[in-house]
């Protein structure tokens, strides 16, 4: 398969990551640590894929931390202060997160506003917003909304295997990139995305609509991190607006670049976004369990991003470059 | 006898699997015009590469050749190694680029003397530079102020500073790979003058070129490549348009060199096909053009660069903003680029590179992108039709299937151009907008590439194209529209086609 082989070094660095997380740290192959660990990935690959479709076309999303966070905890502020209906809530605060997405989109291609400029400006504000909006109170379910919360913290038994059982976020993930993965591969869209993400201008002389495609990478980006903010919150049931999806939009770019995603636009691949994430996620996992100290965390994984990204560009010279 | 100062001694190159250099000798002389020509895929810019130190050969050795030359004294040949273009130009030689590299963002001055600014204590002396450079530009001819901006100069200008630049760095030898293919004929003009110039100062000059007309006019000497050898060499009164033809193909080639007739109008129906009312470009404002041109009828546009034929391209295609009235068959054509293909229109830009093709990308891709919505469902792309589709467009313009899943960047200027034109044949366009159609492609590419204008024509298409080669309008064009400073400054139709006229208008000159 054709993934396989382009993500290949990303399998064989996943593999010895998590080898020397084993056989050094008690506690990593354990049915918890695994699930814990399938969790983790599948919610931060949702904001990876966001991420990778805006990069696609050749632009960046900062605000994807801001947007969890103002989803996150926007959902229990609803429900729980103001008293909304489930069916009510969650569709306003997804049709918010795509509407600030279209507004990204819109900035970026009409008025040809730098799409780093643009969502960095959309990482203060909605931080801001939530802040504001919460009087700065952490927000929580208070043990409500259990049915709702369970999207996000089932678990499905598979039969046969007594300890482990997979989270249902990897549900809406496998769905997610699969859609996506025929989206680019199979349809006029998705195809015509990636050529205005390779060469706008020609794509433009093409005769694509160049700048609907690029807001709707936008709105997609924005959308899923709405969706991932709210999955977060289900999980965790509460937190603070200050801090809550910190960084988030660092790890869903550092995973995309990870996964192949070239930041000049026009290429993109799911499988990589997912194993760049479940690298930083093990990651993450493995130095809290060697007992390396969290205060490493994000030294270590930026120099594992720097040396992946280095090793991937010394690859890429010194293969013969062929057809 | 013009003395050696660089030597090739059986240079060879191959890249994974090709020759595209086998065993070329050849001597580069002060005072002197070398021409090395070939079809694409002869080898001239693997030649050139080497001799300017941007690829190293696989085997074969280059020679700085000291010494007053035969008849004079002691040759004396020290074989020379240049891993980088740094190390070529420390000895003297200089390459101008086909693709321009110029930063945009630095000024004409800058740009020449970008790498060597004169300095003080560190801080640049921009007086002193301004006053250098001044004197490169006119030594090329180009009058522009030194602090204008490379990114606001048109193509064939940011040539000629690529050219000051070389000169500037006191290089021996200029290599100029396809200088003349962005510049209109006046301006071509201009520079084979200077080539002489510089000739005559004792330069030696090197230069790839498409154009015959050229060599004939300023080559002393001419090297013809083929297949990776030289397959002749000519200098002085041997230097004809014939032998040079033959040595190219390896056979005798009769070149059509005058006009084919095309069909005739479809309809004398003054509705259908293409017509421009008061239309006005409102970039840059200039008068009105009104022009109709009927369906199965081949328009050229002449003139100099910079005479309004893009803008006026640009204009109809819905690239750049205007006023006035587009009508194509009888409706308006009007709204953004993509509306426009809908509605039947094809185009080809002037800069295949930027604004054509998906370099990185595979043929197949670059081919069938615009056709994409036709050959899907919901949406959904028909993956067995677009294979059909890409194979079927390749074969109309005589690509090799081979070349359908390599990247766009590793094939010929030819067969990029190729790829560009199949990306539109299956669309069957009602309006065809080629800007520059066959700028650096070779002959043999460039003739199945007017044959396709040809057929298209003949379908009862409209096309309307910019060319800044005399020869190209005079073999292609049923009647030529010459353009001055933005609007049309005459008509010229069949036997009327000649590069006298044409010249005339376009420098604002009148028809006697």
């Amino acid at each position: 398969m054709n993934g396989v082989k382009k993500n290949l070094g990303l399998i064989v660095l996943l593999v010895i990551i998590c080898v020397i997380a084993a056989s050094f740290g008690s506690g990593f192959l354990t049915a918890y640590n695994a699930m814990n660990l399938i969790q983790r990935t599948a919610l931060f690959s949702i904001l990876g894929i966001g991420a990778g479709l805006v990069i696609a076309t050749g632009g960046i999303d900062l605000s994807i931390g801001s947007i969890v966070c103002l989803a996150g905890i926007a959902t229990p502020w609803l429900l729980v202060e103001h008293g909304w209906s489930p069916w009510a809530a969650v569709p306003a605060v997804l049709a918010v997160t795509a509407l600030l997405g279209v507004g990204h989109g819109l900035l970026v291609t009409r008025l040809r506003l730098q799409p780093f400029l643009v969502t960095l400006c959309g990482l203060l504000l909605y931080r801001g917003v939530a802040r504001w909006m919460t009087d700065d109170q952490s927000q929580g379910f208070r043990g409500e909304f259990t049915g709702l919360r369970d999207i996000a913290l089932a678990k499905i038994a598979i039969p046969g295997i007594e300890s482990f059982r997979l989270p249902a976020t990897a549900v809406p993930l496998i769905v997610l990139a699969v859609f996506t993965g025929l989206f680019l591969s199979r349809t006029v869209w998705g195809r015509w995305l990636l050529a205005t993400g390779s060469n706008e201008s020609a794509a433009r002389h093409s005769g694509i609509p160049t700048a609907r495609l690029t807001t709707l990478a936008y709105m997609a980006c924005a959308f899923l991190a709405g969706a991932g903010g709210m999955l977060f919150i289900f999980d965790i049931g509460s937190a603070q607006p200050s801090d809550f999806g910190n960084f988030y939009e660092l790890y869903a770019i550092a995973a995309a670049v990870l996964g192949g995603c070239s930041l000049r636009g026009g290429r993109v691949s799911v499988v990589g976004i997912i194993l760049g994430t479940a690298v930083l996620q093990v990651l993450r996992n493995a130095i809290i369990l060697l007992g390396l100290g969290s205060e490493l965390e994000f030294a270590v994984i930026g120099g594992v991003l720097l040396i992946g990204v280095s090793a991937d560009e010394v690859v890429r010279r010194w293969v013969p470059r062929r057809g | 006898m013009p003395r050696t100062v660089l030597r090739a001694c059986h240079v060879s190159r191959d890249y994974v699997g090709v020759q595209a250099l086998d065993s070329v000798s050849l001597d580069v002389r002060a005072g002197e015009v070398l021409a090395i020509v070939g079809e694409n895929g002869a080898g001239k810019s693997t030649l050139l590469k080497i001799l300017a130190g941007v690829i190293e050969p696989s085997s074969g050795t280059l020679q700085e050749v000291d010494g007053e030359g035969p008849g004079h004294g002691p040759e004396r040949g020290t074989d020379l190694r240049l891993r980088n273009t740094r190390e070529a130009r420390e000895h003297g030689i200089a390459l101008v680029h086909q693709e321009l590299n110029l930063a945009e963002n630095l000024d004409v001055a800058g740009s020449i003397m970008l790498g060597r600014e004169p300095h003080r204590l560190g801080w640049m002396d921009t007086a002193a530079m301004r006053r250098e450079a001044a004197v490169w530009l006119a030594r090329v001819g180009l009058d522009v102020d030194p602090t204008t901006l490379c990114g606001s100069l048109s193509i064939a200008r940011r040539q000629q500073v690529e050219f000051a630049k070389a000169l500037s760095a006191r290089a021996r030898i200029l290599i100029l790979d396809e200088p003349t293919s962005s510049l209109s004929a006046h301006e071509t003009e201009r520079l084979l003058q200077i080539m002489r110039e510089l000739r005559d100062a004792g330069q030696a000059i090197v230069f790839v070129t498409h154009h015959l007309n050229e060599v004939l006019r300023v080559a002393d000497r001419v090297v013809v490549l083929r297949d990776g050898c030289v397959a002749g060499e000519l200098a002085g009164a041997d230097i004809k348009r014939g032998r040079i033809e033959e040595l190219m193909v390896g056979k005798s080639f009769a070149v059509p060199t005058t006009r084919v007739a095309s069909a005739p109008s479809v309809t004398s129906d003054s509705t259908r096909g293409l017509t421009l009312r008061r239309v006005v470009s409102t970039h840059r404002r200039r008068a009105a053009v009104d022009l109709h041109v009927a369906p199965g009828d081949i328009v050229g546009l002449a003139g100099l660069v910079g005479a309004g034929r893009t803008e006026l391209l640009e204009a109809i295609a819905g690239l750049a903003r205007c006023v006035g009235e587009i009508m194509l068959d009888g409706s308006p054509l009007m709204g953004s680029v993509s509306s426009r293909v809908d509605a039947g229109v094809a185009i080809v830009p002037e800069d295949r590179a930027r604004d054509g093709l998906f370099l990185g990308d595979p043929v197949a891709v670059n081919v069938s992108v615009a056709w994409l919505p036709r050959g899907s469902r919901a949406g959904i792309v028909d993956r067995t039709a677009e294979q059909r589709m890409v194979t079927m467009a390749m074969e109309r313009l005589r690509m090799s299937s081979a070349a359908r899943d390599r990247a766009v960047q590793t094939l010929s200027g030819g067969n990029q151009q190729k790829t560009l034109f199949a990306r539109w044949l299956a669309m069957k366009p009602r309006l065809w907008l080629l800007d520059e159609p066959t700028r650096g492609v070779d002959i043999a590419a460039r003739h199945e590439i007017h044959q396709a204008i040809r057929e298209a024509a003949g379908g009862g298409a409209v096309v309307l194209f910019a060319s800044s080669e005399m020869e190209e309008l005079e073999v292609l064009a049923d009647r030529v529209v010459v353009m001055h400073d933005g609007s049309i400054a005459g008509e010229l139709a069949g036997g009327s086609i000649d590069s006298a006229s044409i010249l005339r208008l376009a420098t604002g000159g009148v028809l006697a």
